[in-house]
């Protein structure tokens, strides 16, 4: 095993514990990622000047983070980290990385694609301005550079970040003028059943819930996003609430997401195939049971294949290292994958319950007011947008984005694909699966045109 | 006045910048994003409606965090360290064509 | 099981070709029915360079050019939709005195054919293209071709074409052509059966095998072209830019849209699949134009590429393509495998087959271009 090449693309929790495992197997794999340090997003490490200890970062999650940081220290002698390099492009069995502005080849016998996730965006108009983040970029200011968005900031979207980046707010001293959630309590309730597979998962939501309300933090649900008002920065935020009345919540910052939404470039790349997965309401690529795409020798782990929390990532990572080591020849015993398979059963479950309890609120794209800028890029409307289906007869995104010009830009569709599908499908008259997925390009992320082929 | 609001930490070396010709402290450890937005409100212009954006995700994905230097260099805000001595233009692109 | 659909044409093929012929066909009165296994400009016609150029054709071409650079001067009322041409001019640049040599001869055989270019040196040079490296002796200017968006002007064609009442029929593939007395039969999968007596074979690198089934195969082969697109920057590079070289990886071509991305490519070409309609940049080609790019306008250095992508284009082995009536069978036309540089051609291409199959002859000198050439 020594003299294979096993490339695993990420460093947060799924590729910490690949590596881990293959490792393990006297395997040294080569292991990339794009951050200056180890740890993914959600156990994102702050800098080396910074002196907060795990418990102010990590919260319930302290002991997981140190144990997923030490791991990977442990695993520096015997792996090649390559931090800060990109890697833009899989083709013919070769993953292309990008270090400053040097480009190597490097030819895989087995590749793991441990790339995690985005939140997943809703536009509303005013999204664009400046004081409005996501909700893990709003998580990754307080976490990474012990700063808030802003000096009163609104959360506003769906999903467990939702509450858990607005209690770190509050309790790291930032005000949160309001949490506005466009879930309801009946659809939480109704989720309960598939929520229980995860009783810990719960309790801490529970919890976070109640300290907002302890530090005197405004929680509506049920709301509907009307806009983010200002001129040249956030201002305030309009929301419709559950009576179909008007609120405005006046703010210098917005965090809004609806979850996430798994980085599946690379295995678009690397040619897997992807199918419509209807819990998650996105393309993913097809995997079996222990995350073997269907391009032989790449395995796909963690939110990158499919978005099942940091836990199942560890899981999923390991299980990608054993599937990869069987696939090469090496001996992997069948208890070690059944229980793994069975650790990440429960996961499934919980995340239909989330996707239950905070649905993607597809709804909310055909009541986007035609000037709501959907590609962010681009500055592409949703009205731009109705009208390449209406009149340019535009029956699916690809030809969509031919005509309209929806993901062209710098982020190749991160940030509008999953929302522009649903303003084409509900202009379409379509179900949103029918509209497609935007085909995958290189590079990944942009290329310097002075890089060059390193020696 | 700045729109990011520091929580603490920063009992951290200074780095000295210059924003818009405007000399700056950051401190050490402050990615160019977090040292611009704790002075400036905005890091960028938009190409098409001109509007000034201050980046999005913070995690390299959205590519909105763009910054130009005086030299006509493009950082991505979020994923670089400020260094002492950087120097910043808001208003850009700031890309000279001739050679 | 409906009756078949009958009209006068059919244009077997919805690229910019055929989408061009269905419209000019309708401006003559002519029925057409306009059959496209996918969307109208989906291959070729839709991920090329999108330059529309006169210089540096064979010179046979120029004709067919010429006419067809008058079509794009006015594509915009003739259509009805914008597809974003701008005559913001042509400059070949050359690094070798050899090279300037080669300019200079092809300044003065095009005169004869009314395309007037200009030998740009000199302080003249830097003064007007300072953004080009100091390496660069000379550039062959042609100030009135430019470029034009290669995702919108055959959708365009064909939306147009619609409304002038052609049969614009997409999701159409067509599983077979025979003859049936006077008429063609075209068959389709699940799009019906259509009927005409002149049949049009424009279905780009996918004619060779049409054209065979009537006895005349032609040795057509699929190349991808390996192109890509920078970040928008402000728009100061106003002419299309290619480079005059006798070797092939310097031939490096680019140009600035008005919203400020620099689209480019040539150089290599990359593997196109025409039966799986798959055709991919290989990154090794986009790595090696990287400093072609830089060797024109160093300036680039600083831009980052922001996507790639690539298409199936239809090659002959003497870059000319398929175009005019068949040699065999009566009432059947072909205008195929324009080698990479149809796209300028696209609008007189039309023009001329909507002539010819209306008339029965075309001003517009074709003759090189038939199908008979490569009769053994």
């Amino acid at each position: 095993m020594a003299d294979r090449t096993v490339v695993i693309v990420g460093a947060g929790p799924a590729g910490t514990r690949a590596a881990a495992r293959l490792v393990a197997a006297g395997v040294r794999p080569i292991v990339i990622d794009e951050a200056v340090a180890n740890g993914g997003q959600i156990y994102r490490r702050q800098p080396p000047q910074f002196r907060r200890p795990a418990k102010a970062l990590y919260g319930f999650e302290a002991a997981k983070a140190e144990a997923l940081h030490g791991t990977f220290e442990t695993l520096r002698p015997s792996i090649d980290y390559r931090a800060q390099t990109l890697v833009w492009h899989i083709y013919d069995g070769e993953v292309h990385t990008l270090t400053g502005n040097q480009a190597r080849r490097i030819r895989y016998d087995a590749l793991i694609l441990a790339t995690g996730a985005t939140d997943r965006i809703m536009p509303v108009p005013g999204w664009t301005l400046p004081g409005v983040y996501s909700l893990g970029g709003a998580q990754i200011a307080l976490k990474a550079q012990a700063c808030a968005i802003g000096s009163n900031v609104v959360f506003m979207g769906s999903g467990p970040l939702l509450y858990l980046v607005a209690y770190q707010y509050a309790k790291a001293g930032a005000r949160v003028a309001a949490v506005l959630d466009t879930s309801t309590l009946a659809a939480s309730i109704r989720a309960m059943p598939l929520l229980a597979a995860r009783p810990g998962m719960l309790a801490k939501g529970l919890f976070y819930t109640a300290e907002l309300h302890r530090h005197g933090v405004k929680i509506v649900r049920g709301v509907t996003p009307v806009a983010i008002e200002g001129t040249d920065e956030a201002s305030g935020v309009v929301v419709r609430d559950a009576s179909g009345g008007e609120r405005r919540i006046a703010c210098d910052a917005v965090g809004i997401g609806y979850g996430l939404r798994s980085e599946t470039q690379l295995a678009d790349l690397a040619r897997c195939e992807f199918a419509f997965d209807t819990v998650a309401q996105q393309w993913l690529p097809v995997t079996d049971a222990d995350g073997r795409a269907s391009t032989p020798f790449v395995y796909l782990a963690g939110d990158g294949a499919r978005v099942l929390g940091a836990d199942a990532a560890e899981m999923a990572g390991q299980l990608a290292a054993c599937a990869a080591l069987r696939d090469l020849g090496a001996m992997v015993s069948d208890d070690e994958i059944r229980e793994l398979r069975e650790g990440l059963a429960p996961m499934a479950r919980f995340r239909q319950g989330l996707e239950t309890a905070f649905a993607w609120p597809a709804r909310f794209a055909a009541g986007l007011p035609d000037e709501a800028v959907v590609c962010r890029c681009e500055c592409i409307t949703a009205g731009e947008l109705r009208s390449v289906a209406r009149d340019k007869g535009a029956p699916e995104v690809n030809r969509a984005k031919a005509l309209s010009r929806l993901g062209m830009g710098r982020c190749q569709g991160r940030m509008c694909g999953l929302a522009g599908a649903e303003v084409l499908a509900d202009a379409l008259g379509v179900p949103v699966a029918e509209v497609g997925r935007l085909r995958g390009q290189g590079p990944v992320k942009p290329l310097p045109v002075n890089t060059e082929m390193a020696p | 006045m700045g729109r990011f609001h520091r929580l603490g930490e920063t009992d951290r070396a200074p780095v000295r910048i210059e924003i818009d010709g405007a000399s700056v402290l950051a401190l050490a450890g402050d990615t160019l994003q977090v040292a611009i937005l704790t002075h400036a409100g905005s890091l960028r212009r938009n190409e098409f409606d001109g509007g000034p954006r201050a980046g999005f995700c913070l995690m390299a994905a959205c590519q909105d965090c763009l910054v130009w230097t005086v030299t006509g260099e493009q950082l991505r805000g979020c994923s670089t360290e400020v260094e002492q001595g950087m120097r910043i233009v808001t208003r850009g692109p700031a890309w000279q064509i001739e050679p | 099981m409906n009756a078949p659909v009958r009209n006068d044409v059919i244009v077997v093929g919805g690229g910019i070709m055929g989408a061009a012929t269905a419209f000019f066909l309708r401006k003559r009165g002519v029925s057409v029915a306009l059959l496209e296994r996918g969307l109208v400009g989906q291959q070729a016609s839709g991920v090329n360079f999108g330059n529309v150029r006169r210089q540096g054709r064979f010179l046979p071409q120029l004709p067919l050019a010429n006419r067809a650079r008058g079509i794009w001067g006015r594509l915009n009322e003739l259509l009805g939709e914008d597809a974003e041409f701008l005559p913001s001019g042509h400059i070949r640049v050359a690094f070798r005195p050899e090279d300037v040599t080669r300019l200079e001869a092809h300044v003065a055989a095009v005169r004869e054919y009314g395309l007037e270019l200009e030998m740009v040196t000199g302080n003249a040079l830097r003064a007007r293209y300072p953004y080009l490296a100091p390496g660069v002796l000379a550039a062959s200017l042609s100030p009135v071709d430019g470029h034009a968006n290669p995702r919108l002007a055959a959708p365009a064609f064909g939306r147009a074409a619609a409304r002038e009442g052609a049969l614009v029929v997409e999701n159409a593939e067509v599983l077979g052509i025979e003859k049936d007395g006077t008429d063609f039969v075209v068959e389709t999968a699940g799009a019906g059966t259509y009927r005409a007596p002149v049949v049009q074979i424009s279905a780009g690198v996918w004619g060779g095998a049409l054209s065979a089934r009537f006895g005349e195969p032609v040795p057509i082969v699929a190349k991808g072209p390996q192109m890509a697109v920078t970040e928008p920057m402000p728009y100061r590079i106003e002419p299309v830019v290619g480079v005059a070289s006798s070797i092939e990886e310097e031939g490096i071509y680019f140009r600035q849209v008005k919203r400020g991305n620099i689209v480019w490519g040539g150089g290599w070409r990359g593997p196109a699949l025409p039966d799986i309609q798959r055709a991919y940049v290989d990154p090794m080609n986009t790595l090696r134009q990287l400093p072609m790019l830089r060797r024109v306008i160093p300036a680039l250095g600083a831009l980052r590429t922001i996507r790639t992508w690539s298409g199936i284009e239809g090659y002959l082995p003497d870059d000319i393509p398929i175009m005019g009536p068949s040699g065999k069978v009566s009432g059947l036309f072909y205008a195929f495998g324009f080698c990479g540089h149809g796209f300028q051609l696209g609008p007189g291409v039309g023009d001329v087959m909507a002539e010819l199959i209306a008339t029965g002859r075309t001003t517009t000198p074709i003759a090189p271009f038939h199908i008979g050439r490569f009769a053994s």
